[in-house]
Formats: structure tokens, sequence, C-alpha cells
């Protein structure tokens, strides 16, 4: 019950402040209609017009704040970047829809804002009158200069002032549950007039595409190279040095057996050094273990190679696409490797939780924190490999620790 | 003695068939794929068998899988496991169920013939041999073994390779008393109970390094 009350008075609250938002509209609009005949006639419109644009957009901004949380989901803003020098911020501005779908909006909300908090104090103030309508009638039985509306409606009539009492409960209901909707409704008008127009959207997505697909082919490049070198340098040259020391043999064989003999030995020992190098490389491209047993596996294989002790919780019982264990992987061997090699944690959880759409892996140490991902490559590089899946990351690392790594990955099959 | 090979690559197939044959093993099967190895091995009972870890048709790790399915149904069946690559935790799933006779090395090691046959043997009357590489990667992340001296440390890695007394005697060029004097001091400094037969006394050290 408390906590109706309270939940009651705080969306009544939120509507306060939506109207509140509202209210400088005409202010506003009065002052850009103004800001034009005065440029024309001095200089001083300018800046009318700036003064009144950065409020409307200070405005804007809380209201995508509020929407934001109401709506659980990011209203973003969809404002032009401002060049520098006033001509031409001001071209910009008057340029961009985004000035005038605020302005739309402002007046919008002025009017949907006065109109709601009226209704939802209104609507509280009727029931309250219709609950306590019998009351009123027992103790004002003349007719008064401030008389309640109850009283006038029911032309003072007991029977009719006994019948007001349910219709008070019920309004007590509709007054308790309208303002939420309300609320949401505002949300939604904020969100389709201040958000990006889905021409907007689209365009940014496509620049945010263009940028990731840049950088994955980038990395897959660089990798392509360092295995091409990795082989060029290593196993291909040792190989040559078996074939070379083989046929020495082959050739001294009769008349030098033990020569012949250390001549093999050295093969020997080429071959096997080969075998590692391309071991350690394969291991380095895709691991055999992510291949065998999926993430869940390999991260479990992680876990016990680590030098420092691992947590794990594993909330993952399914195969996902391989470029996303992929990634996911690599991301979290970065992320462990990072931990002990620069944070001297002393341990490590890790958890990931694939049972939706999104993958959710979270990699924590007890280090002394401060990771800055601007320095350094490996978080970027982690970065890099999850935004070539829409994935994001998130790092929280206060100086003295912990340091917090938030990774989340689309992984719909 | 009887042997199982299940290796999916002709080449090393037939290289390991001619190798055991040539060390005067019997290969009763040379299996290349995955489905019904469990099966095969169960109602073979060979003497030891050799497994390639990844096996088609998922080339993922379905020859561990068969030899774990069946040492559930026949305790102890010796399987010595080959991969390209070690894992230790394929190591500790095949030593989970501590029955001894299990191998696990890398391919490389074919390359070894004496030092292989005799790891076949080890495996094939019971005891436990691991790649030097699983038992590196053990060792390197144990600071409790910071209280034993480089002989000790030797001593135990060639251990929990699988080596016996003499094996290690040979190794390090020392006599065989000595080596047995190392082992003792180096389980009393770790706590370890003492031992008896050679898998066990392998597999204690192995717990207590995958701990």
């Amino acid at each position: 019950m408390r906590q109706r009350i309270v939940s009651g008075a705080r969306e009544l609250g939120q509507l306060l402040t939506g109207a509140a938002i509202g209210l400088p509209a005409p202010f506003l609009l009065a002052l850009i209609l103004v800001s034009v005949p005065a440029t024309l006639a001095a200089g001083l419109g300018v800046l009318l017009f700036a003064v009144a644009i950065g409020l409307s957009r200070r405005l804007a901004d809380l209201e995508r704040r509020r929407a934001a949380e109401v709506l659980g989901r990011p209203v973003h803003s969809p404002y032009a970047p401002l060049p520098t020098g006033l001509p031409a911020r001001v071209r910009t501005v008057i340029g961009d829809p985004a000035t005038w779908r605020d302005l739309a909006w402002l007046l919008c909300q002025f009017v949907v804002g006065v109109i709601s908090v009226t209704l939802a104090l209104g609507l509280w103030l009727a029931a309250a009158q219709c609950l306590v309508a019998p009351l009123l009638w027992a103790f004002l039985p003349d007719p008064t200069s401030f008389d309640p509306m109850v009283l006038e409606i029911t032309g003072r009539s007991g029977p009719l002032a006994w019948l007001l009492v349910p219709v008070g409960a019920g309004l007590v209901v509709l007054a308790y549950r309208l303002p939420r909707h309300l609320i949401t409704g505002q949300a939604r008008l904020a969100s389709s007039l201040l958000g990006p127009t889905s021409a907007a959207e689209l365009s940014t997505r496509v620049e945010q595409l263009t940028a990731t697909r840049a950088a994955a082919v980038d990395a897959s490049a660089t990798e392509l190279r360092r295995v091409e070198r990795d082989l060029h340098d290593g196993a291909q040259v040792r190989l040559i040095a078996v074939t070379m020391n083989l046929g020495m043999a082959e050739d001294v064989i009769d008349a030098d057996p033990a020569g012949a003999k250390a001549l093999m030995a050295e093969a020997k020992a080429s071959a096997g050094a080969a075998l590692t190098e391309l071991r350690d490389l394969v291991r380095g491209i895709h691991p055999p273990v992510l291949a065998d047993r999926g993430l869940a596996g390999a991260v479990q294989a992680l876990a016990l190679d680590s030098s420092i002790p691992v947590e794990l919780d594993l909330r993952l019982d399914r195969r996902l696409a391989a470029p996303v264990e992929s990634a996911a992987y690599f991301a979290i061997a970065e992320s462990l490797a990072n931990a002990i090699r620069h944070s001297e944690a002393h341990r490590v959880q890790i958890t990931i939780a694939g049972g939706g759409l999104t993958l959710q892996i979270t990699v924590r140490d007890d280090g002394h924190g401060g990771a800055d991902p601007s320095r350094g490559t490996g978080l970027r590089g982690i970065q890099r490999r999850l935004s070539a899946f829409d994935g994001t990351f998130r790092l929280t690392s206060p100086p003295g620790g912990p340091t917090v790594l938030n990774m989340e990955l689309p992984c719909a099959s | 003695m009887r042997v199982l090979i299940a290796e999916d690559q002709l080449l090393l197939r037939d290289g390991l068939t001619r190798m055991l044959t040539a060390n005067g093993f019997d290969v009763v099967a040379a299996v290349d794929e995955g489905p019904r190895l469990t099966e095969t091995l169960v109602s073979l009972r060979p003497d030891i068998a050799v497994l390639d870890v990844r096996l088609p048709p998922t080339f993922t790790d379905e020859g561990l899988r068969a030899a774990i399915a069946a040492r559930r149904q026949v305790p102890g069946l010796p399987v010595l496991i080959l991969s390209q690559y070690v894992e230790r935790l394929y190591a500790r799933e095949l030593l989970s169920d501590r029955a001894g006779a299990v191998g696990y090395l890398l391919k490389d090691r074919v390359g070894d013939v004496r030092q292989f046959i005799e790891s076949i043997r080890q495996v094939a009357t019971g005891g436990t041999v691991m790649d030097p590489e699983v038992v590196a990667q053990l060792l390197n992340h144990r600071d409790t073994l910071s209280t034993l001296t480089p002989r000790e440390r030797d001593v135990l890695r060639l251990m929990a390779e699988g080596r016996s007394n003499a094996a290690i005697a040979a190794n390090m060029i020392i006599t065989e008393k000595s080596v047995s004097n190392h082992i003792n001091t180096l389980f009393a400094k770790l706590g370890l109970p003492p031992a008896g037969g050679d898998h066990r006394r392998v597999l204690a050290v192995l717990t207590y390094l995958d701990r």
C-alpha cells in the first residue's frame, strides 16, 4: 500500500516535471519569432536566437534522458555537429531538421504537459470529493459561495451523495492508473520527435558498419600477414633444414654412418621444432579446444592454464556460431592476459551467460585498476573484435580496482 | 601384445601399424573413424589402444570421448591418446577415473621410436604416461615447488611423465638408489603419501600438480 502511494506520488511528480519542461514553449517561440525582425534591424537577434535554441536544446536533452528512463531504451540526440564560427553555426542550426523537430516537440509538450497534469490532479480531486460527498452533504446543508462541485451536481440530495462514493472509488483507481500511461505517452512523443529520424538512424548505422567493417578487414589482413610471416620464417625454414640434413645424410651414409646419424638427429630436432611452431601458430589462429568443445570448454581450458586462480560461472549450454565463439574467446583470453600482466590481480572471475539473444561476458579482477582503453592495444583489440559482430564493451577500472569488463555480443543463431 | 589403432590419416595409420608390428605388437584393428569406436574397443578389448583425439566425422574430440566411454564399461582399459596438441583439460578428464593405464602424448613423440614404444608398454602394463608438455604446463603453475632443489624438480618432472626409477636414473645419469632418495624427500616436502606402484606414484604427482 505504502509502495503504491509512493509510486503514485512519484508519477504525479513526473507529470509535473513534464508540464514544467513544456511551459517555456510560448516564451521560446516568441523569442525566435522576435529574433528574425531583430536580426534584420540589428545584430542582436542572432543572440536571441542562440539563447532560444540553446534553451530548447537543453530542455530537449533533459526530456531525452527522462524518456530513455521511462522507455528503457536510449533516445539519441540527432543534432548535426556544429562547425566553428558564428555564421556557419547559425546556418547549420537553421538547416538542421532536429532544431525544428525540437520546437515542434516543445509546443506539443506544452499542450500535452498542461493537459496531463490537469487531468491527473483533477481526477484525484474529483475522486476525493466523491468519496467524501456524504460528509460534505452532512456538514454543509446550506448553499455557500464556495460550494464543492459535487454538492452542486447532486443538488444536495442525500441518496445521490451516497451514490457518489462508489463512483469516487472508481475514480481513485483511474487516477492511480492513468498517470503512468500519460508518462509513457509523453516519452513516446519525445522519442518520436526528439530521436533521430529513421533515415538518420540508418545513415548512422551505415557509417558505423563501414567503420567496423574496415577495422575487421584491417585486422584480418594484419592477422594473415602475421601468419604468413610466421610460416615463412619459422616452420618453412625448419623443414628446408630437415630436407637438407636428410639429403646430406643420404650422401654420406655409406662412407660415414656416424656422421649420417648425427645429421639425421639434427633433422629430427628441426622437424620437432617446426611442429612446435605450427602448433603455437594454430593455437593463435583458432585454438583446437575451441573447435572441439566450444566457448565454455575453451574457457575452462584457459582457466586451467592461467597462472592465477580463475573462478568460472558458465551459463552456456549450446554451441554458438564459430565466428562469435572465436571473437568471444579471444576477447576473454586478452582480458585475462591483461588482468595477469597489468593489474597484479590475485583472482579473476569470468562469467558467461548466453541464454538469450545476447552473449554476456564479464571479466572481473581484484587488481589495482586504472586500466585505460586509450592506452595499449589490448583493450582496443578487444573492442575491434567485438564491434565487428555489433558487440559492445564497457570497462570500469577505478584506481585501486577492481577492474570489471562487461562485453555483450548478439548471438541469435 | 594386441593393439588397436584409431587414426584417420592414412600416412600416420600405416606408419604406426608398421612401427608397432616391427616392434612385436599384433595390430588387431586399424580404425579410421569415430562412430562405433567405443563398441569396437569394448568388444575387442585390446591390450593397448592407440587413439587419435580428432577423428571423423566431426573432427573434434571423439577419440577422447570414445576412450572415456569405453573405460567406463571396462575400467582400466589401457588407452594411449595421441594428439597434435595437448590440453590440461583433456589430461584431467583422462586421469579422473584414477584407474591408471592411460597415456596422453603429442603426435610428435612418435619420432622417438624407442621412447614411444616404451610409453606404450608402460600404459599397457597399467602405467600412466603424460606428455612432457602437459607436465611442463602443470609445473609452471606451482609456486610450492620452489622448496624443491633443481635435481628434485627434474625427478618430479620425469616421474610425472611416467618414467620408471630406472629410466629416471638413466636420463639423469645417477644411480637408481639416489633417484629413490630424491623421490622420498620430495614426496615428504610436498606432503604426498608414500606411494607404491609406478602408476599410483604418477597419479599422486599429477593430482598434486593439478590441484
